[in-house]
């Protein structure tokens, strides 16, 4: 009793992400153990109500900053036009792209400068985006969705692309080719659903998904629902349960898929 | 060792572990720091005093509760009090619902109510999360419904669409050959248009939404009570309408809450008082004298809310559509949605007005499956031919008997009453929105965010009907 009289007093009302909160979702991205240093702030944090805080101003910051960085690029579309605000935004992202009918990419280097060789053809349209490790969101899409023309979006790695993110990527359903969402650790089999909307889609990789339970099914199903596409990245055997060695091995492949399927 | 002497005392020692142990608890009651007093109070009594009442402890319940203590930002500057029937939601629509949320709708209100509450579970941590415990999952399938329509019903959809995407909503629509090409598993006979939500549509976890809701609200300071609303101490007083006539305005000043399996019951003073109560919100009204005067005044109209029973059934087939399956709405009124990846999928239809189930009770009837649902099933996607029946529930809708359209809004007759109910399924999906348009309306007196003026109570009184065409 006096301990949850402890916790409710350490209960306050706040809008920020709290660092346990922050933790536990880069522990469930798939990364290997947090490093001690951060654990060891974490347990300073559960001590200490400074510690608490500077470590929610941090996190709050943290996703101010994506939240700036997915802001719609109004300024530049309205005067420069979709293509060219859609490249600028891109590029300030730290990703890169290539143009419909251009074979040079553009990227930032690694100090994430760009040169501003985009802006002189203004009506050229993107074809291949590389957003691999950069902080987009389903609010940063705004600035892409009039690239009718996108064939190639990697978003490997991606911190913040989460289903509802999935769920927009319709807009590009005339045009999308091939598809990366590896390592995208928000991704659930909820948001690969909305993929069905991706007709033309060619190659889609979904490796190191991990809050997909069964990616062997989940990989079966998808090329049952887009029959263009070739899945990679999963296995048809991962999440099966693995039979005893001493069973017989005639039964073993049937009595396999069929354990597996039971444990849905 | 039992001797002669001790056989005198062996009743006294066979108690002894007991009576010892009674001792300790009694000794540690007795020290500083625990919660025994003299007076035995009943636990869970509410609050004596609260400014906001909310009947009800559903979605739509718990998000006005959140959004009145969001917007009114000072700790304690406002107390509100949610009052729930049952602890155990076990006849709760919101826990038994399907969980669908979409944009498909004729009426730009309602547009509007889904598309809010989409944006904002498509942000929900930004919104719902509490300092020291796990984010909120709603599981969220984002496949989109699907709507049928057959030639008769064809322009209807056609206006539909028109008004979706004007609002904001992103739905496509579908030739049948098209249909059959995006969805090989359906048979396309008779379906003249189909319309598929793109964006923000899909199915989620009602349990999950509310007990999020639930523990924002509390961490703000909410106060929850389980207890019965059995009736209303009012202020009455007379007024008189301009043609005359004569109405007794009953002004709430308590409200009693009644302890579950007890007589013992709370007066709640109090100074607004939400009606939430779903499937219940007729008989919550009926104790404040709506639609118990005589027939033809304004006394004499009820709220056109009851409880309308509807069968969910789980069926497995395994050779049945795959994840792209959407909710599927056919114009029969036979609806089904994919639960789960293993070729389990839930199904049900919406049954006659002349063949409405008894309400008494959540039984199942699985002949309306057998008959009714079944072979329009069948017919739609060919693959259900064969399946069998793995599960079942029931759940009430609380069914607006006049429109089918939820009511928001005062009644003349009760100055400090704001309805919040009726809304024949769709409840759930318009939760976030319809708790930030009554908190707007308690606290700031008018809709800021969206307007909801045609969903308003008069029109009950008025007799103005606004119907949605296409209802499931």
């Amino acid at each position: 009793m006096a301990a949850s009289l402890l916790s409710q007093a350490m209960k306050r009302c706040s809008a920020h992400t709290c660092a346990a909160v922050a933790v536990r979702r880069a522990l469930s991205s798939g990364a290997a153990t947090p490093s001690v240093y951060t654990r060891f702030l974490l347990k300073l944090s559960h001590y200490f109500y400074d510690v608490e805080n500077i470590l929610d101003w941090n996190n709050w910051l943290r996703s101010q900053g994506v939240i700036h960085k997915n802001r719609l690029f109004g300024y530049a579309q309205k005067n420069f036009g979709n293509n060219v605000a859609a490249a600028y935004y891109i590029l300030t992202l730290r990703g890169s792209f290539r143009f419909a009918g251009q074979s040079e990419w553009f990227r930032p280097d690694s100090r994430g400068r760009f040169s501003y060789d985009f802006m002189s053809t203004p009506d050229a349209k993107i074809e291949e985006v590389d957003l691999s490790g950069t902080l987009i969101n389903h609010n940063g899409l705004e600035n892409l969705v009039k690239q009718n023309k996108l064939q190639t979006l990697s978003l490997r790695g991606c911190p913040e692309v989460d289903d509802w993110f999935l769920a927009r990527l319709h807009v590009f359903g005339e045009s999308l080719v091939e598809l990366d969402l590896s390592h995208c650790s928000r991704i659930t089999v909820g948001g690969l659903a909305a993929l069905q909307n991706l007709r033309k889609l060619e190659r889609l990789d979904i490796s190191g998904l991990p809050r997909l339970q069964n990616p062997g099914l989940v990989r079966i199903l998808l090329e049952e629902m887009l029959p263009l596409c070739q899945v990679s990245g999963a296995e048809y055997e991962q999440g099966l349960i693995q039979p005893d060695s001493q069973e017989q091995t005639e039964g073993h492949h049937e009595a396999s898929t069929h354990t597996g399927l039971r444990h849905l | 060792v039992i001797t002669k002497r001790n056989k005198f005392f062996l009743p006294v020692f066979r108690d002894l572990d007991a009576q010892l142990r009674a001792f300790r608890d009694k000794a540690a009651a007795a020290m500083p720091g625990s919660d025994w007093s003299p007076i035995e109070l009943t636990p869970g009594l509410p609050p004596e005093r609260a400014d906001v009442v909310i009947v009800g402890g559903g979605v739509v319940g718990w998000s006005i509760a959140y959004w009145l203590k969001m917007k009114a930002r000072v700790r304690d500057g406002l107390r509100v009090l949610v009052v729930e029937k049952d602890p155990t939601y076990s006849q709760a629509s919101t826990v038994l619902s399907c969980g669908g949320i979409r944009q498909q709708f004729s009426l730009k209100e309602n547009i509007m109510l889904s598309l809010f509450s989409a944006h904002f579970m498509k942000n929900i941590n930004n919104h719902l999360c509490v300092v020291n415990e796990d984010p909120v999952d709603l599981q969220f399938n984002h496949s989109g419904y699907l709507f049928l329509a057959s030639e008769k019903s064809a322009h209807i959809m056609e206006e539909n669409y028109r008004t979706q995407r004007y609002v904001g909503a992103k739905v496509a629509l579908l030739s049948p050959s098209q249909l059959k090409e995006r969805f090989p598993w359906m048979n396309t006979e008779g379906v003249a248009l189909a319309s598929l939500g793109l964006e923000n549509e899909g199915w989620f976890d009602p349990w999950s939404l509310l007990n999020a809701l639930r523990r924002k609200a509390v961490s703000m300071g909410v106060y929850q009570c389980f207890g019965e609303v059995t009736g209303f101490k009012c202020a009455a007083n007379l007024a008189e309408t301009t043609d005359g006539e004569v109405l007794n305005v009953q002004r709430i000043k308590y409200v009693n809450v009644r302890m579950p399996n007890s007589l013992e019951y709370q007066p709640v003073e109090c100074a607004v008082v939400v009606n939430a109560a779903g499937a219940n919100s007729g008989k919550i009204a009926s104790m404040l004298g709506i639609g118990l005067g005589p027939k033809e005044s304004v006394s004499g109209v009820p709220l056109p809310v009851e409880p309308r029973k509807r069968f969910v059934y789980v069926v497995h087939c395994p050779d049945g559509p795959g994840l792209d399956t959407p909710f599927l709405i056919d114009y029969s009124g036979v609806y089904c949605r994919r639960e789960g990846l293993g070729g389990n999928y839930i199904t049900g239809m919406s049954p006659e007005e002349t063949e409405e189930p008894d309400i008494s009770n959540l039984d199942v009837d699985h002949e309306f499956f057998q008959e009714k649902v079944w072979h329009r099933l069948a017919h739609r996607i060919p693959a259900f031919e064969q399946l069998k029946v793995s599960n079942a529930w029931a759940g009430f809708y609380d069914y607006n008997t006049f429109d089918q359209n939820g009511i928001i809004g005062l009644h003349p007759l009760v100055p400090n009453m704001y309805f919040a109910t009726g809304f024949s399924g769709h409840g759930l999906q318009q939760s976030p929105a319809v708790g930030l348009a009554v908190a707007e309306l308690i606290l700031d007196g008018g809709y800021k965010t969206i307007d909801l003026s045609a969903l308003d109570l008069k029109r009950i009184l008025l007799q103005e009907p606004i119907l949605e065409s296409n209802i499931v």
